[in-house]
C-alpha cells in the first residue's frame, strides 16, 4: 500500500471542508443529491490554480466555504443549482 | 459615580473634530509612510500595494481655484482572491464635496468609481456602520470632518483586526456573535408590582447613561490590543460595556449569572486598562469606566 502523502495544516483543512460538503450533501434528499455534489466540487475546481505558498488567499477561500456550507446545510435547502 | 461621561459631548468650548482625533492615536504614523500595520494584520501574509503603484483616479473635471485633496483608500477585492490588497488613490475638489469623510466617500463611488465599497446608513452617527479606520483613528466616518489641510492626504483603511468582506466592509460575525453571548436583553422570573411596567426610580436610570448610548460600531473593540490577541475569547470593550448596562439595570434580576458568566480569566480580566476604547469612541462614551466598574462589583462581592 502506498504511503499516504504528508499534508500540511492548511491542506488538510481543506480535505476537510470537502469532507463535510459531501457529508452535508448526504442529508440531501436523493433526487437533489447529484446537484449538492456538482456544486461542491465546481467550487472547488474553481480555485484549484491557487498558489499553494497564498497562504492568505486559501484561508480567505476556507472561511468564505465554511459560510456557504453552513448556508447550504440547513434543512430548508433542498435544492442546488447543479 | 454614573457614568455621565455621555455628556462630554457637550463639553464648552465644542473642540473641533480635528484637535479632538489627534489625541485619539491608536497608531503612530510619519507623513508619506503608509500606515499600513492596521489593515495589514488582517492579512498578515499579503501587506497591500502601496499607492505610489497603484493607479491615482481624479476628479472629471478640475477648477482653477479648486481645493483639492487625495484620499488613499484600501481596496481589495474577494472575488480575485489571489490579489493582493492595494491602496487606491482618489483626488477631490472639497469645494464641490461635503464636510464629512462619509460624504467624500460616497462622491467618489457616485461619480469617480462605483467599485468602491462601504457601509453607510444614516449619515448622523446613529447606525454605526460607517465605522473605519480613518487616518490611524477607527471612528465612523460620517462624524470624521475631513481636514481642510490639502497637504495632508486622507489614508482610508477597514476597522483593524477585522477579517475584510470587501474594500472597506469589516466581517463582524465575531463580534455580533459576542454580543449574543451576553444576553442583552431584560430577564425577570418575577412579574412587574403593579401588573403592567417594570419601574425604575430616576437615580436607577441615571446608572444607565452613558452606557445606552452605545451603537456597537466596533471603532472600540477593533482599537483594542488585548481584543486584537484575545479576539475568540475576550469579549471586548464594546460588549463588556453592554454586559455592564444589564448589570446595572435594576430591573434585571439575572445580575448574579451574569457577573458569573464573567468571572473567568478570558472573558473580562484580559483588560489590563490600555483606554484605546475611550479615546477612540466616536460618540464619546467611556467603555474603560464600565469594565473598571464591573471589576469592581466581582472584587467587592
Amino acid at each position: 500500500m502506498a504511503r499516504a502523502p504528508r499534508l500540511s495544516g492548511l491542506q488538510r483543512d481543506v480535505l476537510s471542508l470537502y469532507r463535510r460538503c459531501l457529508r452535508a450533501a448526504r442529508t440531501k434528499p436523493a433526487s437533489t443529491r447529484p446537484n449538492f455534489e456538482a456544486f461542491a466540487r465546481r467550487e472547488f475546481g474553481r480555485n484549484v490554480g491557487v498558489d499553494k505558498k497564498d497562504f492568505g488567499a486559501i484561508e480567505f477561500l476556507l472561511r468564505k466555504g465554511q459560510k456557504q456550507l453552513e448556508v447550504y446545510e440547513a434543512p430548508g435547502i433542498t435544492n442546488i443549482a447543479g | 459615580m454614573a457614568l455621565r461621561l455621555a455628556s462630554r459631548r457637550f463639553a464648552p468650548g465644542f473642540a473641533p473634530q480635528v484637535f479632538r482625533r489627534s489625541m485619539a492615536t491608536t497608531i503612530e504614523h510619519t507623513k508619506g509612510e503608509p500606515i499600513s500595520t492596521a489593515a495589514e494584520a488582517a492579512t498578515a501574509s499579503r501587506p497591500p500595494i502601496p499607492a505610489s503603484k497603484t493607479t491615482n483616479v481624479k476628479e472629471p473635471s478640475m477648477d482653477k481655484e479648486a481645493l483639492t485633496k487625495t484620499f488613499h483608500i484600501y481596496r481589495w477585492n474577494p472575488d480575485e482572491p489571489t490579489s493582493k490588497p492595494k491602496m487606491q488613490s482618489y483626488t477631490l475638489d472639497l469645494n464641490k464635496t461635503g464636510p464629512m469623510m462619509l460624504d467624500a466617500l460616497i462622491r467618489i463611488k457616485n461619480e469617480i468609481d462605483p467599485t468602491l465599497t462601504f457601509r453607510r446608513s444614516c449619515r448622523e452617527g446613529i447606525c454605526g456602520s460607517c465605522a473605519m479606520n480613518i487616518d490611524g483613528v477607527n471612528t465612523l466616518a460620517c462624524l470624521c470632518r475631513i481636514p481642510r489641510d490639502e497637504k495632508q492626504e486622507a489614508r482610508i483603511y477597514p476597522l483593524p483586526h477585522t477579517y475584510v468582506v470587501k474594500d472597506l466592509v469589516p466581517d463582524l460575525t465575531q463580534f455580533y456573535k459576542q454580543y449574543k453571548s451576553i444576553q442583552p436583553y431584560l430577564q425577570r422570573d418575577s412579574p412587574p408590582e403593579d401588573g403592567r411596567e417594570n419601574r425604575q426610580s430616576k437615580a436607577e436610570r441615571r446608572k444607565l447613561d452613558g452606557l445606552y448610548e452605545c451603537i456597537l460600531c466596533a471603532c472600540c473593540s477593533t482599537s483594542c490590543p488585548s481584543y486584537w490577541w484575545n479576539s475568540e475569547e475576550y469579549l471586548g470593550p464594546a460588549v463588556l460595556m453592554q454586559s455592564y448596562r444589564w448589570i446595572a439595570d435594576s430591573r434585571d434580576e439575572k445580575t448574579a449569572q451574569r457577573m458569573d458568566g464573567l468571572n473567568n480569566s478570558m472573558s473580562l480580566y484580559r483588560c489590563h486598562t490600555i483606554l484605546n476604547c475611550s479615546r477612540t469612541c466616536p460618540k464619546g462614551l467611556n467603555p474603560a469606566l464600565a469594565i473598571a466598574e464591573i471589576k469592581k462589583s466581582m472584587a467587592f462581592t
